[in-house]
């Protein structure tokens, strides 16, 4: 009886072992547990087993039939993942064909840097402003102590458009409008990046070109702040190793006065041609605002001080991009303006 | 200026071997930022050398072949000069000796070998304006008793740096050997020397009558000298008249000096000027040059028997004529200040002499004028005319001790070297401020200024560096400078806390982090996204010129309003300020057509202007160019209408106006745009912008433009960003084609339907137009999918039929569209 039991189970396991595919599984599934399969056909031949032996034969017919069953499932999972398997390597594509991505424009790279040095100014709580371009005689000479006849309007010839209008020389015009419209008297934290003009056209001076400004105003401010704010901002800008260099110079609207040198980043001061051979390379106009700005503008200069600082961020976009004549930056070749296309 | 160390040696000590870059570093740290600083000849090593030997070159017709005794040796020297003889002393180069043109090697010249170079002065690199023809056509002699085998430029006395400074408009006072010389003494910490001013003084017989002499420092000349002047001559005067009939000029000093004998100013001289950039001519004109270097004062030198009895200063007259030094005829205005001799102009104050009363050969009595004229009025008179060394220094100030320093020291050279009898008496008029500034300032304000905490004892002894009196009684912070008048650029305090921070050293004074209330900074954020935006959508930014031609200004703008333009223009194409941003991104367009390149979209924000009757308006605006193919990823999509209108709604949704524009077709539309092809945008009904095609008989190619006026704009509010409940009963969508009229715009359905759906309309979309077969010609067939939903219930088949049939029903009625089955 048992040699029975263990024949069918033989000869079952050895039909799921040859079924070559889920069909043939199935077939034998049904041959073997089908109701009118071997094992079915076993089970009922149960009645005819003495009662004693019944439990143990049962037991037997049982675990032969799990067996089965447990084989059959495995099997078929084979086959099915075979299955799968096959469609997928069916539906294999080419990854390195294009991409459906967008075409990329750019921003500006002299905007980029007014970007990059609006965020550091704003981080440290300076509040970015915009002025006229068309301004006033008054804003952008009288209230900066430039009074008419003084030798510096000379300097800057100005597109003039009447005796009282003018394209701003600088963005400096800002700050009398700055100190006149802040009545509480608070802290000032100002930069001005923007647009000026002056009457020069040639190789290395465009009429048209950009400055930034920067100007604080409070109790107590002095060359010392002056110093490290600059320390910080040409940092940023140039790269940590940057070192400055002030010499006292002359600007009607500061007092002191100074120029300002970086430390040359292409030879490290060693001396090139960028720096022509000094190792600096001058970059910022900077100083103490002068009393009779402050006077002129509604501020009384024994109580208040302040400083300003400017430079040509045509210049400075030159160097952190490496670009090597000015016109490009005015010219518009889209094939130069793609190439300022990503994070920086 | 060029700064000569052998003279700037005349005044202070300077090291013999100072090391000439570590001089001009400290000299640009203090304010004088250098140029260059170099030797005079910038030559390492000539030597005097003898020709003993002078033989023609077998194998030339005028080179010879010279055996020249240099000392250690005799050499073999070709040469082709045309003056080399026997027996001269000459300067040479040996070989392997670096010249200005290059290096001397030894060499064979047809046969001859040849080692080294007798030079010319041409040839030690002497700039081309000191060259005379002698200097170029042959090699230099020197005298009989020069030391054979010595440094020839030493002998010379050439032997020199040179350092070029570029002051600042500020400090006149560097104009001088003696300016500089105090700025030297204050590095240094050396005294000024003193100067030599002293004369014998004689009368119009040639007779002595006495001696001018102040012997004391330079200082002390400077600031006494009037008084000094006036006991010496005890109110002497020449024997003309003086007029001063203008308030342009302060003070004016002459003297006559006879007998004057012209020649060759000594090497010693002429080495200072050309040294300092002015070339020697005779050693009496040379004389008025040097001491307008040593004292910073122009000086002007008439010759006297030209003169009629009166010098007169007053402004010139509208036309008047004067010939001046260079022989120019000048025309003259009221704002020209002139010397005259009571009928004509016989000099331009403080610019140029006039041809008639020059200086010749021939001259035998001079009449020298120590002047100081108004700075603006010479400033603008020398911008008009010419630009020189006096009318630099009279625009920067001029420091009246010096004025009669230097007419004295004049005297004084004139005596030594052209064997000048100075004729006693002085003609003077003499309105200067007599009183000197006194600036009081505390040594806590110069911290507080500076940010250092720097000592009392240490502000004064940058003082007295500088050569300042100053007092300090009063208060233990309190200090009182008297400023000395050679220093016109201090006026207030802050000059001088300026000389402090210069002479205590900016590198002293520690950066500080500055400490107020911390605050969060702001920018102008939504014009950053504006420019984030259309970067993102493939456009590229340009910056553009704001200045264009009186044409483009007028382009893609409104034309009611007049243009701005500039007074003095450098040019017709930048001569007026552009009315809209398109003509600049046009204009791009085309240097980029001529370049070859395709595909161009572009993108500006920045600022247009007009002049509105009396005011001046400026405008920022945002502006798209697009022309060529707009790369959508995969596909790729040649410019029309639509594309530049997805850019304009795209960027009009991002900043929040989404559902409030709409495209309108009026009279407003700028002519240069192509009449079927554009439209104004409109925001709430404002109009704010244009979009459409360039004409085409502007433009052939398809060019597409925006601009969008975001001053306007940005005045319009948008409504909060805020969270709509979701319904929860589902939407319904159906479709809508209607039949209509070819000229009825799209949008004006979609507003028909938008009204007539309701509450429950939630969106409507075009997703089809079709004209062609099947369609009556003149009509079109337009397909919208529509969106309906309610908040609080499921919509019945019936409700949804309702509001479709009140849509179409308006459709008919409104818009005259017939419903497609």
């Amino acid at each position: 009886m048992d040699n029975r039991i263990e024949e069918i189970r033989k000869k079952a396991l050895k039909q799921i072992e040859e079924a070559k595919n889920l069909q043939n599984l199935e077939l034998a599934r049904i041959k073997l547990l089908g109701r009118k399969g071997e094992i079915t056909a076993l089970m009922k031949t149960m009645k005819d087993i003495p009662k004693e032996k019944r439990p143990e034969f049962g037991e037997l017919v049982n675990q032969a039939k799990n067996q089965i069953i447990s084989d059959i499932a495995k099997k078929e999972e084979k086959y099915k993942q075979e299955l799968i398997n096959k469609k997928l390597e069916s539906e294999r594509i080419d990854v390195t064909l294009p991409s459906s991505k967008v075409k990329r424009g750019s921003k500006h790279p002299l905007n980029r840097v007014i970007e990059e040095i609006e965020d550091l100014f704003v981080s440290m709580g300076y509040d970015v402003m915009e002025g006229p371009e068309l301004e006033t005689d008054e804003y952008n000479f009288e209230r900066l102590n430039l009074p008419q006849g003084h030798p510096a309007r000379d300097m800057q010839d100005s597109f003039y458009i009447t005796t009282e209008h003018l394209l701003r020389t600088q963005t400096s015009a800002v700050q009398a409008r700055t100190l006149l419209g802040n009545k509480e008297k608070g802290p000032i934290r100002e930069i001005v990046p923007g647009k000026t003009y002056r009457r020069e056209d040639d190789a290395t001076h465009s009429h048209q070109f950009n400055q930034v400004e920067a100007l604080v105003v409070d109790k107590d401010i002095s060359f010392a702040d002056l110093k490290g704010t600059l320390e910080i901002f040409m940092k940023h800008m140039l790269g940590e190793n940057t070192e400055l260099r002030f010499r006292p110079s002359y600007f009607p609207f500061t007092e002191p006065s100074y120029e300002v040198d970086v430390s040359c980043f292409k030879c490290n001061g060693k001396g090139c041609n960028l720096c022509k051979k000094t190792g600096w390379i001058e970059l910022l106009g900077a100083g103490i605002v002068h009393p009779n700005v402050l006077k002129m503008n509604g501020y009384d200069p024994d109580e208040y001080s302040g400083f300003a600082f400017g430079t040509g961020l045509d210049r400075l976009a030159m160097f952190k991009y490496g670009i090597t004549d000015i016109r490009l930056l005015y010219e518009n070749d889209v094939r130069f303006l793609s190439q300022f296309d990503r994070m920086d | 200026m060029l700064l000569s160390i052998n003279f700037l040696r005349d005044y202070v000590d300077v090291d013999k071997d100072i090391d000439i870059i570590d001089f001009a570093e400290k000299m640009t740290k203090l304010g004088s930022e250098y140029d260059s600083a170099q030797k005079f000849i910038n030559v390492d090593k000539l030597i005097i050398g003898k020709i003993v030997e002078c033989n023609e070159h077998p194998d030339s017709d005028h080179l010879h072949v010279c055996q020249v005794d240099v000392g250690a040796k005799t050499l073999q020297i070709v040469c082709g000069a045309p003056n080399a003889r026997k027996g001269i002393k000459v300067i040479v180069a040996l070989a392997g000796t670096q010249l200005p043109d290059g290096e001397i090697k030894k060499s064979v010249i047809r046969g001859q070998e040849s080692n080294g170079m007798m030079c010319s002065i041409a040839e030690l690199g002497l700039d081309n304006k000191f060259l005379t023809d002698k200097d170029r056509d042959g090699i230099h002699e020197l005298p009989a008793d020069a030391p054979i085998g010595e440094d020839a430029i030493k002998y010379m006395g050439w032997e020199d740096y040179v350092v070029d400074f570029d002051l600042t408009a500020n400090r006149g006072d560097l104009l001088s050997i003696l300016g500089m010389a105090y700025e030297v003494s204050a590095i240094y910490d050396k005294k000024v020397k003193k100067i030599d001013i002293s004369h014998k003084e004689y009368n119009e017989n040639g007779e002595q009558t006495g001696e001018y002499k102040i012997d004391n420092d330079i200082e002390y000349i400077e600031k006494n000298i009037a008084d000094e002047t006036d006991k010496q001559e005890k109110g002497k005067e020449l024997d003309f008249d003086l007029k001063i009939n203008t308030e342009n000029c302060k003070l004016f000093l002459a003297r006559k000096v006879m007998n004057v004998r012209i020649e060759e100013s000594p090497e010693e001289i002429k080495e200072k000027l050309m040294a300092s950039g002015i070339r020697p001519i005779n050693n009496v004109v040379d004389i008025s040059n040097y001491v307008m270097l040593e004292t910073g004062q122009p000086l002007h030198f008439y010759d006297a028997d030209k003169l009629s009895g009166l010098l007169e200063v007053r402004m010139a007259e509208d036309n008047e004529k004067l010939t001046t030094l260079d022989s120019q005829e000048r025309t003259l205005t009221t704002e020209d200040i002139v010397i005259s001799d009571g009928n004509k102009a016989i000099g331009l104050a403080g610019v140029m002499g006039g041809l008639e009363t020059e200086i010749t050969d021939d001259t035998k009595n001079v009449i020298i004028e120590s002047a100081i004229f108004d700075g603006v009025k010479v400033r603008r008179t020398s911008n008009k005319i010419l630009r020189s060394e006096a009318s630099n220094r009279f625009e920067k100030g001029l420091c009246p001790g010096r004025t009669y320093m230097a007419i004295e020291r004049a005297c004084n050279l004139l005596e030594k070297y052209a064997d000048a009898k100075v004729l006693e008496g002085i003609s003077k008029y003499d309105k200067t401020d007599k009183e000197y500034s006194r600036i009081d300032i505390t040594v806590s304000k110069i911290n507080k200024v500076l940010g250092t905490i720097v000592e009392k004892k240490d502000i004064l002894d940058v003082f007295r560096k500088l050569g300042f009196e100053y007092e300090t009684e009063g208060n233990e912070d309190d200090i009182t400078v008297i400023v000395p008048k050679r220093r016109i650029d201090i006026s207030i305090k802050e000059d001088l806390i300026e000389e402090i921070g210069r002479i205590y050293g900016v590198d002293n004074i520690e950066g500080r982090k500055l400490e107020l209330p911390v605050k969060k900074g702001s920018y102008d954020k939504i014009k950053r996204e504006i420019r984030n935006k259309l970067a993102s959508l493939g456009l590229n930014e340009t910056l553009s010129y704001v200045l264009v031609s009186e044409e483009e200004a007028k382009m893609f703008a409104k034309n009611d309003y007049e243009n701005v333009k500039i007074l003095s223009p450098l040019s017709v194409d930048k001569s007026v300020l552009r009315q809209s941003v398109s003509t600049s991104l046009y204009k791009i367009y085309q240097y980029n057509k001529a370049r070859k390149n395709q595909d161009i979209s572009i993108f500006e924000v920045g600022k247009s202007f007009y002049k509105d009757m009396d005011n001046y308006v400026e405008e920022n605006k945002v502006a798209c160019l697009m022309t060529g193919d707009y790369n959508l990823g995969l596909e790729t999509k040649k410019v029309d209408f639509y594309v530049i209108k997805g850019i304009a709604e795209e960027l009009l949704d991002d900043l929040g106006y989404e559902g409030r524009y709409s495209f309108v077709v009026n009279d407003k539309i700028p002519k240069d745009l192509h009449p079927g092809k554009s439209a104004m945008i409109s925001v709430n009904n404002n109009m704010l912008g244009i979009i459409g095609r360039v004409h085409p008989s502007i433009c052939e190619e398809e060019v597409y433009l925006m601009e969008i006026n975001l001053e306007k704009l940005l005045k319009l509010k948008t409504g909060k960003m805020k969270y709509k409940e979701l319904s929860k009963y589902p939407a319904v969508k159906k479709d809508l084609a209607v039949l209509v009229e070819n000229n009825v715009p799209a949008q004006e359905l979609q507003k028909v339907i938008k009204n007539a759906g309701g509450k429950l309309l939630q969106n409507s979309k075009v997703f089809d137009v079709y004209t062609g077969i099947g369609i009556p010609l003149g009509k079109k067939s337009i397909a919208f999918s529509i969106e309906l939903s309610d908040q609080n219930k499921t919509l019945t088949d019936e409700e949804i039929n309702v509001v479709m049939a009140k849509i179409a029903d308006n459709l008919s009625k409104k818009c005259g569209a017939m419903l497609r089955k």
